[in-house]
């Protein structure tokens, strides 16, 4: 049940001297959902692209279904689905020729082949648009019909490039809906996104930024454990004035507006008194300090200007 | 390689040609074009040169050697002048490209010698129209003199045979009419269906790449074999209904005499179109873009077919080093084969190494393009 699907060692890609993935390595469980979340240019499609066997790592090893990807590059694109981060079926061709193509192209056996593709067509939701061209279809279509494809020969491993990228938020919740149908039925799923609320719903999500792999773990052990401290919010009356004192406080890790309030983020010899006090000497009147659950995006913006101080230093 | 990839890339390729009417249209109306322009176009032949004539005995002589050249399917006599100047102004405009001026001591010469002249002035600066117009005035002019020099024996020796001078009598064989047409057409037919042949297949990868479909391709578990059979077999179809268009245009519409057999043609086209197809689908996989990698396939198959391959130009006229050259034109073969095959009737057995010489470009040219796709988007 748990067999390894995918393992990355040190991942490398380098276009010139432009390093795009740097040294990349995790394992991914068979049955998972793995997100990829971070900045566009991060490197995340280009980690995914040499997991697939279309580019070549400039260093490292990938292994995909126990198969490493350079000796057998054909092996494993009979085991996985991929689905690119730019629309890639064929627009001139109508959704079940479509279907056909990629049915054939996968050898999916005859047998199986109208149910495979009345499958993907129901849950593409264009039943009775089979013949319909597929430029002609709306974006949220087209994904899940390209899913459709990439799942046609019932492959353990699917690859998702941002696949909800320019997707209404409907169909994107449809999209996600079928993601985790499908890894309920044992598939191993790595996506990828630059939607927050998405991260949420992977098994485990790694954190990209700039080509390293910055941070990885369950959605909740990285809220609880990557920031470092506990979060606060702080309501006062005048929020410039109130971000100057407390980046100046010693052991305030990090300070950002939010809304009509500050985010703070302390190390854990401080306490909330402290901050109130700091605030009360440079003449903001507090209106409360309570601390509150980090959502990924905190967790998100921090670990990524952190990776960039490093980088820069 | 697998039956069932190979197939639903052909249907896959066959789809998109038929949902691009414009390139399909353009594919099967290139024979009609390109043959109307180089079966027209194209001639070395001389006929209805426009002349102009200056009769200056006007006698029942010299008229009947005007009408001689009236006659003659080489000219047309357009206008009559009475003035050098008139000539002259005539040849400068170029609305004559040849004047004849009769003396006017022309009978009484010919009643004495048997023999006359008359002056020809030529517009130069067609060389080739210049130097056959030249030839075929002198042709005129001499069977005139034959007829006055056999009357004339006729008239004072009834009895006598006719004036015993040999002449060399030559025969052309296989295009009996030294009709250039009938060179020129067969060797047209190799050029279109290089031009078209390549130019299909130099789209068929680039458009993927722009129209980046090229990315969930690779991520297949096609092979670049497989993907190169399944894109090619569509084309060759199409390339093989466009050589029938060809050939029929040649043989119904512009008469060239066709004498071999069809399954000749049919083979030698095969194996040509196999070399345009590959060239075009090489082309097309080292240039992304299809604007880019049709303008490379239409140098590569343009200028040597029509320059060395000896349709146009005479290959054993070529200088020594140029006529090596030629045998590393593939088009070189198939202008040969065609020639032979329409105007002489040869078959299979005295094509051998034209054939062969096809056979191993298909051949080569299949291995590279078959081992030139990489699947990875580097």
């Amino acid at each position: 049940m748990n067999a390894t699907a995918i393992v990355a060692e040190s991942l490398t890609k380098r276009f010139g001297t432009f390093t795009a993935v740097d040294a990349v390595s995790f394992t991914i469980t068979a049955g998972e959902v793995m997100g990829f979340i971070g900045p566009n240019g991060a490197g995340k499609s280009t980690t995914i692209r040499m997991l697939c066997g279309l580019l070549r790592p400039s260093a490292g090893r990938a292994v995909v279904a126990g198969i490493d990807v350079a000796c057998d590059p054909e092996g494993v694109r009979q085991r996985i689905g991929y689905m690119s981060q730019k629309f890639s079926l064929y627009g001139d061709l109508t959704v079940g020729e479509n279907l056909r193509f990629f049915a054939g192209i996968y050898r999916v056996p005859t047998n199986v082949r109208a149910e495979r593709i009345a499958f993907a067509v129901d849950m593409a939701g264009l039943k009775g648009r089979e013949h319909a061209l597929v430029q002609t279809l709306a974006g949220g279509w087209k994904q899940r019909l390209a899913l459709g494809c990439a799942i046609l020969h019932r492959p353990p491993i699917l690859f998702l490039d941002e696949p909800t990228s320019g997707v209404d938020p409907d169909s994107r919740r449809r999209f996600w809906d079928l993601i985790h149908a499908m890894a309920e039925d044992g598939v191993t799923v790595l996506v990828s996104t630059h939607y927050m609320d998405e991260a949420e719903y992977c098994n485990r999500i790694a954190l990209i930024d700039a080509g390293r792999l910055v941070a990885l773990g369950r959605p909740g052990e990285l809220k609880a454990t990557a920031l470092g401290g506990p979060l606060l919010l702080v309501e006062c009356d005048q929020l410039g004035p109130a971000i100057d004192a407390l980046s100046r406080l010693p052991g305030v890790l990090d300070t950002a507006p939010f809304g009509n309030a500050v985010h703070v983020l302390i190390d854990h010899a401080r306490t909330e008194g402290d901050l109130a006090m700091a605030l009360r000497r440079a003449g903001v009147r507090v209106r409360r300090i309570v601390p509150i659950a980090p959502s990924l995006e905190d967790v998100f913006v921090r670990l990524v200007g952190r990776n960039r101080k490093q980088t820069a230093a | 390689m697998k039956l069932r990839r190979v197939r639903a890339v052909a249907r896959k390729e066959l789809l998109q040609i038929v949902r691009d009417p414009r390139s399909l249209v353009m594919a099967l109306l290139m024979p009609f074009l390109q043959m109307a322009l180089l079966g027209y176009g194209m001639s070395l032949d001389v006929k209805h040169l426009p002349i102009c004539v200056f009769d200056r005995e006007g006698s029942q002589t010299s008229q009947a050697l005007l009408k001689r050249f009236q006659a003659s399917i080489y000219f047309e006599i357009v206008a009559v002048f009475a003035s050098y100047d008139a000539v002259k102004d005539a040849i400068d405009r170029g609305t004559c490209k040849m004047a004849i001026i009769v003396p006017n001591d022309f009978s009484q010469h010919l009643a004495d010698s048997h023999a006359t002249s008359v002056q020809a002035i030529l517009d130069g600066t067609d060389e080739n129209t210049a130097t056959l117009a030249a030839g075929y005035a002198q042709a005129v002019l001499s069977g005139f003199q034959t007829d006055v020099a056999f009357r004339w024996n006729a008239l004072h020796a009834p009895t006598a045979r006719e004036p015993g001078h040999l002449a060399v009598q030559s025969r052309v064989w296989f295009n009996e009419d030294l009709e250039s047409r009938n060179f020129i057409i067969p060797g047209a037919v190799a050029l279109i269906m290089a031009l078209i042949g390549a130019q299909l297949t130099s789209l068929t990868i680039a458009r993927e790449w722009e129209r980046g479909t090229m990315e969930l391709l690779v991520s297949t578990p096609v092979t670049p074999m497989e993907l190169m059979v399944g894109k090619l077999m569509p084309y060759f179809i199409i390339g093989l209904v466009d050589a029938g268009l060809c050939l029929a245009i040649a043989a119904l519409w512009f008469d060239v005499p066709f004498r071999g057999a069809t399954s000749t043609l049919f083979v030698a086209t095969s194996l040509f179109l196999l070399v345009v197809l590959g060239i075009g689908y090489l082309i097309s996989v080292g240039i992304k873009s299809q604007i880019g990698a049709s303008q490379i396939a239409l140098l590569v198959t343009m200028l040597p077919t029509t320059i060395l391959s000896g349709m146009s130009f005479p290959i054993d006229q070529m200088p020594a080093a140029i006529q090596g050259l030629t045998y590393a034109i593939f088009a070189r073969y198939y202008v040969t084969i065609l020639k032979a095959v329409f105007l002489k009737g040869a078959g299979v057995a005295e094509l051998a190494i034209p054939l062969a010489a096809l056979g191993v470009w298909a051949c080569v040219i299949a291995a590279l393009a078959a081992r030139a796709f990489r699947k990875t988007i580097d």
